[in-house]
């Protein structure tokens, strides 16, 4: 199971990146596995607010679909446009350029409070 | 659980298993897109080991089982399979199955899912002097499905394989096993399906696998198998037909032979069809992004119309495809439908099938 580190992790299976005030959110390894094959992913608008732990779009695999939830709270920056075309690219490249969206945060304690890759390890064990 | 007798084989190849009818089967090996794609492009093997496999045999044989199905037992040659349901009385549907026609007996091959249930009805409807054997769990059952099967298949056997016509078999040696080799499949595709018993699974499997390796032959798992026979709109038992739907209305007329004589639901279904129908089974794709789902509603301006049996993403189209019922004048090729995907309506037309 690919966990990387430096990234921080949440239990509903996204990971987040940080890069200053940008944030960029995907899901993780084991939750593409475990979803399978991607056939659409639903992403909110550049622009729009998303806050912590609430759904920002929906992940449908042929075999369920899947609600995604926000890491943290802020404004969507940027949405990954070539998952419209390309929805398998999460599967194959989940941490890279499977990636979802990217927020623009306001509280930066709410990223310490994620999950480390190690915690995250012991989550899915 | 009960397994197959390749069911290491499946594990070691990293294949996910799912129960399915009793049974603990690969859902998917790499993946559902690359495996389906596979078949339609090239070949692919899957283990259907969990079908049921019933015989029928004894002097009224010919007479039980042309009373037990829908299709007309009298048009099968030895050596000639067909595609038949079975019904109760109220022509609701039993099981959708294979009969094939031996000199001396005939073999039902049925739903995994039903297999009790078909077996207990078969028995409830025997003949006097005939015989019913449940062979399923000595049986393994391999589907070779694609362009390429019967180049791979032919460098196993001395059995003409182009021979068979489509819905014929015959019975012979492939890679050193006794088995019958039978012109048939659930995926739109040419190809084989092979029965033999379980001592030679593993050695059919390794040799079809290497006679297959320069073809790029992949093992494919269930989730593929459900999305190969959706893209040809073959139904599926539990999904588009089931005790609740009759044939007629299922759109499969062409296999219910009304004027062969008496059967188990033939009342029932002669005045279905005199009646007319009141609903009907329908192909539909999406004119948007969206997956339908069985259980979805179909709608159109507001007025519910039935709902989805089976849906999916069709790896060959990119579209939701589905089926579906929908009731009484609103069944024709091109009607604009529809269907409700989590909350939000996503436009679809009816369309007239296979879907690829």
């Amino acid at each position: 199971m690919n966990i990387p580190s430096g990234l921080k992790y949440t239990k509903d299976h996204e990971w987040a990146k940080k890069d200053g005030d940008i944030v960029t959110v995907g899901i993780t390894d084991y939750a593409q596995g475990e979803l399978g094959d991607v056939v659409f992913v639903e992403l909110p608008d550049v622009g729009d607010e998303v806050s912590q732990d609430e759904t920002f779009g929906t992940i449908e695999a042929v075999k369920a679909v899947a609600d995604l939830f926000s890491p943290l709270t802020g404004e969507v920056a940027e949405i990954n446009e070539s998952l419209g075309d390309q929805p398998d690219i999460v599967n194959s490249d989940p941490y890279g350029d499977g990636w979802m969206v990217k927020i623009k945060i306001t509280d930066e304690s709410e990223w310490d409070g994620l999950m480390s890759d190690e915690d995250y390890k012991g989550l899915i064990g | 659980m009960k397994k197959t007798a390749l069911y290491d084989t499946h594990v070691a190849l990293g294949a996910k298993m799912v129960e399915f009818a009793g049974f603990s089967m690969p859902i998917q090996y790499k993946g559902i897109r690359d495996e389906h794609r596979r078949v339609r492009e090239t070949v692919g093997v899957f283990d259907v080991s969990h079908m049921g496999e019933i015989e029928v045999s004894g002097e009224n044989a010919f007479e039980m089982v042309q009373r037990l199905t829908v299709n007309d037992v009298a048009a099968l040659e030895v050596g000639q399979a067909h595609y038949t349901a079975m019904c109760y009385e109220d022509g609701g549907i039993v099981d959708d199955l294979l009969v094939y026609r031996y000199p001396d007996k005939f073999l039902l091959v049925v739903n995994a899912a039903n297999k009790d249930k078909d077996l207990a009805w078969i028995i409830k409807n025997k003949l006097q002097d005939c015989e019913v054997k449940d062979t399923s769990d000595q049986i393994t059952q391999l589907a070779v499905q694609g362009k390429k099967a019967e180049e791979i298949l032919q460098k196993l056997t001395s059995v003409d394989l182009a021979a068979i016509k489509f819905y014929w078999f015959k019975e012979g040696e492939l890679a050193g096993a006794p088995m019958l080799i039978s012109r048939t499949g659930y995926t739109g595709e040419p190809g084989f399906e092979l029965y033999f018993e379980n001592q030679y699974a593993q050695k059919v499997w390794d040799a079809v696998f290497d006679a297959g390796s320069p073809f790029g032959i992949e093992p494919i798992g269930l989730a593929a198998r459900d999305s190969l026979r959706l893209e040809k709109k073959m139904c599926l038992y539990g999904n588009d037909i089931d005790q609740t739907t009759n044939p007629l209305e299922a759109g499969l007329g062409w296999i219910t032979k009304l004027d062969k004589g008496d059967f188990i639901g033939a009342d029932a279904l002669r005045k279905v069809k005199e009646d007319g129908l009141k609903r009907r089974l329908v192909a539909f794709v999406l004119q948007a992004p969206g997956f339908p789902r069985k259980g979805y509603k179909i709608f159109k301006d507001g007025e519910e119309l039935g709902s989805v049996t089976s849906g999916t993403v069709s790896p060959i189209l990119e579209k939701g495809i589905g089926l579906g019922y929908v009731k009484k004048g609103f069944t024709k090729i091109g009607t604009e439908i529809e269907i409700e995907v989590r909350n939000k309506m996503v436009k679809a037309e009816i369309i007239k099938p296979p879907f690829v």
